[in-house]
């Protein structure tokens, strides 16, 4: 019953996003508002019934109804209960089911505001969302249904249907394969919400973009409205990344967080574009330019949210994060290609009436700056999008399957992003419109010269490695200014108001969020940049059995193997879990505890690393021993990863200026009026 | 036969053999140093060194055994790479449709300059309607000010 009631209200669902997305275009050519009003109520309906859908997934998988494939496939009755429900994303059909239950939310929302400065923008923005909503409802109803049952043909064959099959009968397993074990860790569940959100927010700006295109709308109406979505994209997809990152270091043992994994890139990719586009769309706002661009970056985003989606459900790839295969892959390439071509030839229909409105007056002025930011971000989006196709053209064309590693993408990407923390230096300190390398100079020479006292003190300190010290340079020059820009700020709200300098600090922030959000996070990416080079650079290893009571040393660190213990639990683990003391520099530090833990039912080994962590730098500790281990001995591998905390630090920083820059401003007071008890005004 | 051996032991004394096989047995950071840019077919996507599986233990099992017979580094990634295909190294071999990773980022680079440097100069033509006033926000007289000011102390 439950699954009927699911499937009916996907359908149900289904139908009306395929009307609302008619009506508001039959609407809109005929002008008819209540037909697009019609498709509104629509649109607003869709959400509760898809929430009535992922309900009866969530019923299903926590009451173990193994007979259903997907719940099977995705639980087992030794998963906790929290587990259990948040298994909706944890696999193929469900996770479509939650992208979906996120647009009808996303685009409900965008439903609910007012529309009275917009009106001619909202049939389009309905069709955008609801034929967007539609093509991921039809995945799940008519490829990928997640309350799809099992069955046995009168051959004993199983069977998966969501209607019984001629002569079959029902099957029933007693427990279910349960979550694949790398998922069951907080980070992973929250993880895909994060990066589902972000993904989903962008299709907001993007239906914006595209009514004004159609509307013939020239302005920058549709940029300021969708502002605040877009960084609320930005800030979902940052958050789904840097989760990620967490769990790589976490779970996969790699002694990192980041291995260019393409899953991981597909995330990535939209993201960058996203940067593009948050900065390049201050240049229209202020100067009318880049208009062109900026619905390119936006028509590229959702493009590329697209094509993410694709590589992680299809099953294109192979890879740690790409655990679902199935036949949607042709069904996601046609929608990516139709929907960009129909953007962009509506983009090159109104390309005359979209040129702008000013001029480039200096190389130096901040919207060249900006350009050239864009220019660099867009490059490493071409190098990240090579990287991942090229595998699967070398395996189309040649036969030959090739691995395109994390060194590549670093060699490439690496003076490109030296080249951003460049910008980020000089651009906060340029102006808008005419600007003059001398202007530029009297205001960068002070942070610049501070920034020096950087590679000084590292090369005195006997650092030789010349990427570190620029590297390290920039990270300073970027500090510098933008702390500069805030004390210049403050300073002169101080000189003018007579505040205090912290409280005209806060003032100064919360009077432009966008700006000093902005700035704020910049030092956020100064931090994971101190992190990221910390442990590129000078990460160090080492790996060596031991047997109970030898020590292993790495650097100013000794680890003292103290013995092994193994045991399974509840849930079907297998762990084995050695125990270390860790000295540093001949003093005590701790005790930690890196373990393996083998999932019986899934036959798949997890390392959990037993990790020391300072501001300094994390002692990351593996037990590398894949067969039974002898209680007497065990291998271990060892890294110093210098700085790595300032990246999880960095990310916090990060995230919390995105909050700034996205927080709503405080809406004028309206003037009230004392009104005599019982008097009725006009308006009220 | 006299003059051959002589002819033999100084061929070798000159041209040494480079399998030699190593005294000591390979430590692990030998081992992990030649795994680390290896990738086994299954375990895509997880370099040698750390990948947890079973198989991958048995190609560092036979890197250590390669190693104690006095392999090279080259000569133990050429062996994989005869077995397995040029998929088990970290990057594309430099040779055939595999160029094109080593060439397109800096033609694309290269063709990004010449169509910003275009764009520039597009922009830096006198344009169609100039914008007369920006847009008014909140912000801007409030920042206007600070320039201002900033300027005038300057």
């Amino acid at each position: 019953m439950i699954e009927e009631v699911g499937y009916a209200a996907l359908v149900l669902a289904f139908a009306l996003a395929l009307y609302g997305a008619g009506a508001a275009a039959s609407g809109a050519k005929r002008q008819r508002p209540e037909l697009v009003e019609s498709a509104r109520r629509a649109m607003l309906l869709s959400w509760p019934l898809i929430s009535v859908a992922a309900l009866a997934i969530i019923a299903l998988l926590v009451s173990g109804r193994y007979d259903v494939e997907y719940v099977a496939k995705v639980t087992s009755s030794t998963m906790p209960t929290y587990l259990k429900v948040t298994a909706l994303w944890g696999g193929q059909a469900g996770s479509l089911v939650f992208w979906s239950w996120l647009m009808a939310a996303f685009a409900s929302a965008a439903g609910l505001r007012r529309w009275d400065r917009d009106r001619d923008l909202l049939p389009w923005v309905i069709v955008v969302t609801m034929v967007t909503l539609a093509f991921f409802l039809s995945l799940v109803i008519f490829v990928e249904n997640p309350f799809r049952r099992l069955w046995l043909d009168p051959l004993g064959n199983t069977l998966t249907a969501f209607l019984r099959p001629a002569g079959a009968r029902p099957l029933v397993p007693t427990d279910g394969q349960g979550l694949n074990p790398l998922l069951r860790h907080p980070g992973m569940v929250i993880h895909p919400p994060m990066l589902y959100l972000g993904f989903v927010s962008f299709v907001i700006p993007y239906a914006f973009a595209i009514a004004a295109l159609v509307e013939r709308r020239t302005d920058d109406r549709w940029i300021r409205v969708t502002r605040r979505w877009t960084l609320v994209a930005w800030l979902f997809l940052a958050l789904g990344l840097i989760l990620g990152g967490r769990w790589a270091y976490d779970v996969l043992g790699w002694g990192g967080y980041w291995g260019w994994d393409p899953v991981e890139i597909a995330a990535f990719m939209p993201f960058l574009s996203g940067t593009a586009f948050l900065h390049s769309v201050m240049v229209q706002e202020k100067k009318g330019m880049l208009k062109h661009w900026n619905v390119l970056l936006i028509i590229l985003t959702y493009a590329l949210v697209m094509f993410g989606t694709f590589l992680t459900r299809s099953g294109v790839l192979s890879s740690v994060h790409a655990f679902a295969q199935s036949a949607i892959g042709p069904m996601f390439f046609a929608f990516i290609g139709i929907t960009s071509i129909v953007s962009v030839r509506l983009l090159l229909d109104r390309w005359g009436s979209l040129r702008g409105e000013n001029q480039l007056n200096s190389l130096i002025s901040r919207e060249s700056l900006f350009l050239l930011n864009n220019f660099l971000f867009i490059i490493i989006l071409a190098v990240c999008f090579l990287g991942v196709i090229f595998p699967l053209a070398s395996e189309l064309f040649t036969g030959q399957t090739v691995t395109v590693g994390p060194e590549w993408y670093e060699r490439i990407t690496g003076p490109l992003f030296a080249g951003l923390l460049l910008l980020m230096g000089i651009a906060p300190l340029s102006a808008y419109g005419s600007s003059s390398w001398r202007l530029l100079g009297r205001q960068l020479w002070v942070p610049g010269a501070a920034s020096l006292l950087v590679p000084a003190g590292l090369l005195l300190s006997g650092v030789q490695n010349w990427a570190a010290v620029l590297g390290y340079w920039l990270a300073g020059l970027v500090a510098l200014v933008t702390l500069y820009e805030f004390w210049r700020g403050a300073v002169a709200r101080h000189r003018r108001h007579g505040e205090r300098l912290p409280v005209a600090l806060v003032r100064l922030a919360g009077r432009n969020r966008r700006r000093y959000g902005g700035y704020i996070i910049h030092l956020g990416v100064v931090l994971m940049a101190l992190g990221i080079i910390g442990i590129e650079l000078f990460q160090t290893q080492t790996q060596g059995t031991l047997a109970r009571g030898e020590q292993l040393s790495l650097g100013r660190h000794v680890l003292v193997y103290e013995g092994l213990t193994q045991f399974t639990t509840p849930d079907g683990r297998e762990i084995s879990r050695a125990e270390v003391s860790v000295y540093k520099n001949g003093r005590f530090e701790g005790q930690l505890f890196p373990r393996q833990d083998f999932f019986v039912a899934a036959n798949q080994p997890m390392t959990i690393p037993g990790v020391r962590s300072t501001l300094e730098e994390d002692l990351y500790v593996l037990l590398v021993g894949w067969e039974p281990i002898a209680q007497q001995g065990a291998t271990f591998k060892v890294f110093d990863n210098p700085l790595v905390n300032f990246v999880w630090l960095g990310g916090v920083v990060f995230i919390l200026g995105t909050l700034v820059a996205a927080w709503p401003d405080r809406e004028t007071a309206p003037v009230r009026r004392r009104v005599p008890a019982g008097a009725w005004v006009s308006g009220d | 036969m006299l003059l051959g051996v002589l002819v033999v032991l100084v061929g070798v004394a000159i041209f040494p053999s480079r399998a030699v096989a190593q005294e000591n047995p390979p430590t692990d950071d030998e081992v992990n140093a030649i795994a680390k840019g290896l990738y086994c077919p299954v375990c895509e996507n997880v370099p040698l060194d750390v990948c947890p599986t079973l198989a991958c233990k048995q190609w560092r099992d036979t890197i250590r055994e390669k190693l104690a017979l006095g392999w090279t580094k080259a000569q133990i990634e050429q062996y994989f790479v005869e077995q397995y295909g040029d998929r088990v190294l970290a990057a594309p071999p430099p040779h055939g449709l595999n160029w094109a990773v080593y060439l397109i980022p800096p033609a694309a680079f290269l063709v990004g300059v010449a169509v910003l440097v275009g764009a520039m100069r597009a922009w830096r033509r006198p344009p169609i309607q100039p914008r007369q006033t920006e847009q008014p926000t909140i912000e801007d007289p409030y920042l206007r000010r600070v320039e201002q000011e900033l300027q005038e102390r300057a």
